[in-house]
């Protein structure tokens, strides 16, 4: 597998950009100063990256209340989106949708969700707009083990097959569904959720960019050339709790320490490039120093931007009135 | 112009808007019918009851698309494909039948624009058939506009007649909200005179059906019809009436209703649906907080009782408003201010 120089850096530097943004929410989460839930993806990063580095702002995709991870994969700016997460004027959403709605229509990003199994359906409709568009898009539904089992997935996934659209299903299985695991939520196999619904079934290890990177290519590549759609499986695992203030009671003293040890996708990442000498350390380096920048100013922005004007609580409910 | 059938004027609603904007399409299920079927026969259905018949000859598999029986996978897949650039007019056959799918509607398709900070157009259209008075039971004849109105980010719509549903669901179709258009289903063989070509009627603006100077009464959907007809009756024996069709429940045409109720000083409110917060109540609500002072007598609704459909004939007739009901809620208010004035 050949991956240009570019799309190594940029996909870096996008899990990274992930990686610095969560724990630094996570930080300032504890402070108190950012309202309502936050749930976070570090640990997951490879996922997102690894499906989005082969989409355009043409493609679209479908996030869930974990959504950070997907809009910054997707190209949504980091400043917009930190001000949105501090309700701020400045935000993507203009401080109205808040962690869990951060959308840019703009980018081919139909939102994050707060419903669990919200995309799924939303995604049979993107994707029925570039079928009958003939835009060449495809459209991607993010969603968890937990979502696997809302009856909105499953019926998408059968519409998906019966109209045959250019959509990928991206069940990014970390275990959990909330508190309680998937081992106990999720009965039979996703992989015999697929065949199920007559679609193709791919698995990768999502903590490992490059497992990612080319499972999604295939499934991509399969769904736009107009055979249908495709279930992806990604195995991860998340590092903080369902929500923000999660004591993850429910997890194994350790679990966590072991995958951060052991299967960090961005350490992962620099040992494989650095070593088969596609990449310098000190280029990896100056992506960590500029994110650790970036993500700093974008909180100082956000800290210090407007809060929304009181006319904006009547703006936007509809677009005539 | 010529005589059309309330299905004809919405299936030709439907057709001029497919011809104008390739973006349009329809989806649900059986729009068409026949697919997958032993005989091969196309377009077996046209819809439930026949109203989007013929309509996958003229426009194709690809644009009249039947749906597996999955309502939250494909009125989300409207949503989806509206914020995406079509503009589709998804069929939900039953109203009742949003319980199936009702996420997708109230935290979805609703909420876009105004989560996203003004950033989205949803311009979807829900069709679906509400009401009482066809034998359909409980799970098949509910009047749920007042669900919708409830929900900010929805344009609830609700045609009293051939005329204005087909003006109605063109200015639906062309609308860049999540529109609720809502078809009485006992209403679809009821004709009069419909232009030939296309034509909007704006939301938010009642239409009064007739002026009076005794009572404002205000009707919805098929009590639109019901209001005029007691009104008939009514001005035989010296009372007139002002009847409103509110036409959209959301936008809502307040300002009609209070002027109307300034003048004739009495107010009567006939809904369909159920009578814990429904439309009567929201009315009733209005008028009292902003029409008080011109009341002459307590306002009065003419609503089912607290329950569920029946379904036996007697049942249902005793369920429904009507015309003598209607009437009789007039002659009560005209009444009670013969008492207080004596």
């Amino acid at each position: 597998m050949q991956i240009a120089r570019e799309t190594l850096l940029q996909s870096y530097r996008a899990m990274r950009t992930i990686r610095a943004f969560e724990e630094r929410l996570h930080v300032e989460f504890a402070t108190g100063e950012i309202p309502g839930f936050v749930h976070l993806y570090c640990g997951e990063e490879a996922s997102a990256v690894g499906v989005c580095a082969h989409l355009t702002d043409n493609d679209t995709i479908a996030s869930t209340h974990r959504g950070h991870g997907h809009c910054i994969a997707k190209g949504v700016d980091v400043g917009g989106m930190m001000a949105e997460i501090y309700g701020r004027q400045t935000g993507v959403c203009r401080g109205k949708g808040g962690s869990m709605h951060i959308a840019d229509l703009s980018k081919g990003m139909l939102g994050a969700n707060g419903i669990v199994g919200g995309g799924p359906p939303l995604i049979c409709g993107a994707a029925l707009s570039h079928k009958t568009l003939k835009d060449n898009g495809v459209a991607i539904a993010f969603y968890g083990d937990g979502a696997s089992n809302e009856g909105f997935t499953l019926e998408s996934l059968n519409l998906a097959s019966v109209w045959k659209l250019p959509a990928v299903f991206v069940v990014e299985d970390n275990g959990y569904g909330e508190a309680t695991g998937a081992s106990y939520a999720c009965a039979g196999t996703q992989k015999d959720r697929a065949a199920g619904f007559g679609m193709p079934y791919m698995e990768c290890d999502g903590t490992d960019f490059f497992s990612v990177y080319e499972s999604a290519r295939e499934a991509i590549d399969y769904a736009r050339s107009g055979k249908g759609p495709v279930m992806l499986h990604v195995h991860l695992s998340r590092w903080y709790g369902h929500f923000e203030g999660d004591a993850m009671t429910y997890r194994v003293a350790g679990e966590v320490a072991e995958q951060k040890e052991h299967h960090d996708c961005l350490k992962h990442f620099r040992e494989r490039v650095t070593s088969a000498g596609l990449l310098e350390a000190t280029a990896l380096d100056d992506i960590d120093a500029a994110v650790a920048d970036e993500v700093e100013s974008s909180v100082i922005a956000a800290k210090a931007a407007p809060w929304p004007e009181d006319s904006a609580l009547m703006a936007d409910v509809y677009v005539k009135y | 112009m010529s005589k059309k059938s309330f299905r004809q004027a919405i299936n030709e609603a439907l057709r001029q808007e497919m011809r104008r904007d390739p973006r349009v399409i329809l989806m649900g299920e059986d729009v068409a019918g026949g697919r997958g079927g032993t005989s091969g026969v196309k377009d077996a259905w046209g819809g439930v009851l026949g109203v989007t018949k013929g309509l996958l000859t003229e426009f194709g598999e690809d644009r009249v698309l039947d749906t597996p029986i999955s309502e939250a996978s494909y009125i989300g897949a409207a949503a989806g494909a509206a914020a995406t650039g079509l503009r589709p007019v998804a069929e939900l056959m039953f109203v009742d039948f949003i319980g199936s799918c009702l996420d997708q509607v109230l935290n979805q398709a609703a909420k876009f624009r105004y989560m996203f900070g003004g950033k989205a157009r949803t311009p979807m259209v829900i069709r679906a058939m509400y009401g009482a008075g066809f034998n359909a039971a409980a799970q098949h004849s509910q009047s749920l506009y007042p669900l919708f109105t409830h929900i900010p980010g929805l344009k609830v719509v609700i045609p009293s007649s051939p005329y204005e549903a087909k003006g109605l669901l063109i200015e639906a179709i062309r609308d860049d909200d999540p529109v609720i258009f809502l078809e009485n289903k006992v209403m679809y063989d009821e004709e009069e005179d419909v232009p030939d070509e296309s034509y909007t009627i704006p939301f938010g603006e009642a239409n009064l059906t007739r002026e009076g100077e005794d009572v404002t009464i205000v009707a919805i959907g098929r009590m639109v019809g019901m209001a005029n007809e007691a009104a008939d009756r009514l001005e035989k024996q010296g009372i007139t009436c002002t009847v409103i069709d509110p036409r959209t429940t959301s936008p809502f045409d307040e300002d009609t209703i209070l002027e109307c109720v300034e003048e004739t000083g009495r107010l009567v409110v006939v809904d369909e649906s159920s009578p814990r917060c429904n439309m009567a109540c929201d009315i009733s609500a209005l008028v009292a907080e902003r029409a008080f002072g011109a009341l002459k007598a307590p306002i009065v609704r003419v609503v089912p009782p607290h329950t569920p459909v029946p379904f036996s004939t007697p049942l249902e007739k005793l369920y429904m408003p009507s015309a003598e009901k209607i009437e009789a809620a007039v002659k009560n208010v005209m009444k009670q201010h013969a008492r207080e004035v004596a």
